[in-house]
């Protein structure tokens, strides 16, 4: 028997090919997700080096950032691409050249499986506990939900994936993150994180792997777990798992790369190997009460300045240090907020509900729940946008759709969309948007725009209310 | 890439904390194909009106800032997105150095790669340098990346710390795909070997 190891550190050493005296250990990828806004450079840098892609069979190519969520024009596939500009469509016709090319599986724009790429690998059962996913976007941590090691990486080394199926890594250290209790109705998977977030800080994670356990992560669904693992990078973390149960198996069997019969029995033995071991030690480790959370809502400019829905805003006299005071005032004057008021009933213009962060079906489910029977306030832009093209079905197959539109909504295509703007989707500079995704940066949403992040629960809330609202005032009696 | 040993400049100072990727590079300007042209955009929404028009009081517009090579900022620069675009960007406005208190974990991985040496110092030394550069903007620092020193004109010498392998590899500007590739017959052998339950 060796000594106890972590789930992390298990998956390390599964993956490690090699380990030389003053190097980083080099790291065998097993699924390297790539999409059309991080992946140019790194095939036209391959090209001329004149390598090749080494495991076409382990990389999967998806179109998210740039596509339109607006309807075709005409029903086909340029007919939705007619809304792009020439810049996107140039970036999404390169991904699918190189993707031909070299022999990798793509979900073009065309494909009934097209979406954001942390919603499709995962529904598409290629995302398994114990593996190491990379991809050049940061939100890849949302894949140890599985209990994978899944972290972002920048174009260089998408390119070191491509040609070589390894990365060089030095090893992080790990940070245990304990959440017990049970949550209260109104409160999500999407508020813990935050909460947590807001607790640790943005940089709270740097150099770690988290490991989220406790019970109250226990009681997760997927979906839940990787609202938490998503979002673990805007804490700094390289990445965040969850060890794989039974919730996870069930989620994955059946899903059509998933293993089957025989490796699925094979697989099922591994996965269930990873989980953390009783006596591991852990780097660091922090806790906190899912029982005495409320729902959550950002003030700031990044994604740790959040506060409960009933809570005010701090103000200089929370902090010690002269840089944190300056970054809130910074802060408080880029969103147009004063320190120590209340963010409840501040008007809203648009709200957006999507994102690899809250773009799956549970979440627009939840959404639904509240805007079902009643109408978006008036002046305020709804944005729904699913995840990927199956979540958009399933979401249709149970009327979600019509919820929204009679609501008042706009329902829309899978991407990206607003949460990084790239697409035409966007907020006009001084509008305030209460959004699902991951980040509340300047900027993020479009020039000038002022973003509060939020679950779908509390953003539905918003879309029918107009201002900001504490969804738990809403669910009826 | 280009070997780096010393770097002698001007040091312009950013202090604030938490700098992340979409000011470094709004996303706006990640729809490109290629590397090239991105300084025009670096800290685009601090650096323009919206005409256009260059602010006269951000750092990156004031006349001395030209041709700075060494940036001095606060905690967790380039946090956020995993985007290259952002070391591109600043290597392309001509910086070779980011000297903070702390570093977005890819950010460093990505400068590293392009040439851009993120130098992290502890609170004290910062407090210190932010200091020399509140008494003296602009003023000449020398970074000695084989000595692993920082020297500034009161002839003070600050030591930071760099993996062996990354000072390796900017000193003799190797990319670091030529190591990995080295390994090609160790990776065979670990396919062969591992991951018999892993199926996609």
């Amino acid at each position: 028997m060796g000594s106890p190891l972590t789930l992390f550190q298990k998956v390390w050493n599964e993956h490690l090919v090699t380990q030389q005296p003053g190097a980083p250990a080099i790291l065998f990828i097993d699924l390297h997700l790539v999409h059309e806004v991080t992946s140019p450079q790194a095939f036209t840098s391959l090209r001329s080096r004149g390598l090749i892609v080494r495991r076409p069979d382990r990389t999967i190519a998806t179109v998210d950032h740039g596509v339109p969520t607006l309807p075709s024009k005409d029903g086909t596939v340029e007919g939705r691409l007619a809304w792009a500009d020439d810049l996107s469509r140039k970036q999404i016709a390169q991904l699918e050249d190189n993707a031909k090319t070299y022999g990798i599986r793509a979900y073009g724009p065309a494909s009934s499986n097209n979406g954001i790429v942390h919603v499709i690998a995962p529904e598409l059962g290629f995302t398994q506990p114990g593996m190491t996913i990379v991809c050049g976007d940061s939100h890849t941590s949302t894949h140890g939900a599985f209990g994978a090691l899944a972290f972002g990486i920048g174009t260089s080394e998408v390119e070191h994936v491509l040609a070589s199926q390894c990365l060089l890594q030095h090893k992080p250290k790990t940070m245990e993150v304990r959440i017990d209790g049970k949550l209260s109705k109104g409160v999500t998977a999407k508020d813990i994180i935050l909460a947590l977030i807001a607790k640790i800080g943005v940089g709270g994670g740097i150099g770690y792997v988290l490991e989220y356990c406790g019970s109250a992560i226990r009681a997760l669904s997927m979906e839940e777990r990787m609202t938490i693992c998503n979002m673990s990078i805007e804490a700094g973390a390289r990445a965040g798992m969850i060890a794989p149960d039974k919730v996870t198996y069930d989620y994955i069997k059946g899903r059509e790369y998933a293993p089957k019969g025989a490796d699925w029995d094979k697989s099922l033995a591994y996965w269930k190997s990873l989980p953390t071991d009783v006596g591991a030690v852990y780097d660091h480790s922090v806790t906190l009460d899912a029982s005495s959370l409320e729902p959550m809502v950002t003030f700031g400019t990044n994604p740790g300045m959040g506060i409960p829905v009933s809570g005010k805003i701090p103000t200089t006299a929370a902090f010690n240090d002269e840089n944190q005071k300056a970054g809130l005032e910074k802060s408080l004057a880029y969103m147009g907020l004063e320190a120590g008021s209340s963010l409840l009933g501040h008007p809203i213009n648009v709200v957006f509900i999507g994102s690899c962060t809250n773009g799956r079906l549970s979440d627009l489910r939840e959404a639904a729940s509240i805007m079902r029977g009643r109408k978006v306030a008036p002046g305020v832009r709804t944005l729904v946008v699913p995840g990927s093209q199956q979540v958009k079905r399933q979401a249709e197959a149970e009327g979600l759709d019509q919820v929204f539109k009679a609501a008042g909504a706009e329902w829309r295509e899978a991407g990206c969309s607003m949460c990084i703007a790239m697409n035409g989707d966007q907020i006009a500079p001084g509008e305030y948007a209460v959004s699902t995704s991951n980040r509340n940066f300047e900027g993020r949403q479009g020039k000038g725009g002022r973003t509060f992040l939020a679950s779908p629960l509390t953003a539905a809330a918003v879309a029918v209310t107009g201002c900001v609202t504490d969804v738990r005032t809403m669910f009826e009696s | 890439m280009e070997p780096i040993k010393t770097i002698t400049s001007r040091a312009i100072s950013l202090p604030l904390d938490d700098i992340d990727t979409d000011q470094i590079i709004p996303a706006r300007f990640l729809k490109v194909t290629d590397k090239a042209g991105l300084a025009a955009n670096l800290f685009s929404d601090w650096r323009y009106n919206a005409d256009g028009s260059p602010k006269p009081e951000f750092l990156l517009n004031q006349p001395d800032a030209q041709g700075a090579h060494i940036l001095f900022t606060g905690n967790n620069f380039g946090c956020g997105s995993s985007r290259e675009h952002a070391p591109w960007a600043l290597t392309g406005f001509g910086f070779n150095a980011v000297v903070a208190l702390s570093f977005g974990d890819i950010f460093r991985n990505n400068s590293l790669k392009n040439g851009l040496l993120p130098i992290q110092v502890d609170g004290a030394t910062h407090q210190r340098l932010k200091d020399l550069l509140d008494e003296i903007p602009r003023a000449e620092w020398t970074i000695d990346l084989e000595a692993q020193t920082l020297k500034t004109p009161d002839g003070e010498s600050v030591h930071f710390e760099i993996d062996a392998f990354s000072k390796t590899c900017l000193v003799q500007g190797n990319d670091e795909l030529g190591y990995l590739m080295s390994f090609a017959d160790q990776v065979k052998e670990y396919e062969v070997s591992h991951h018999k339950g892993v199926t996609i």
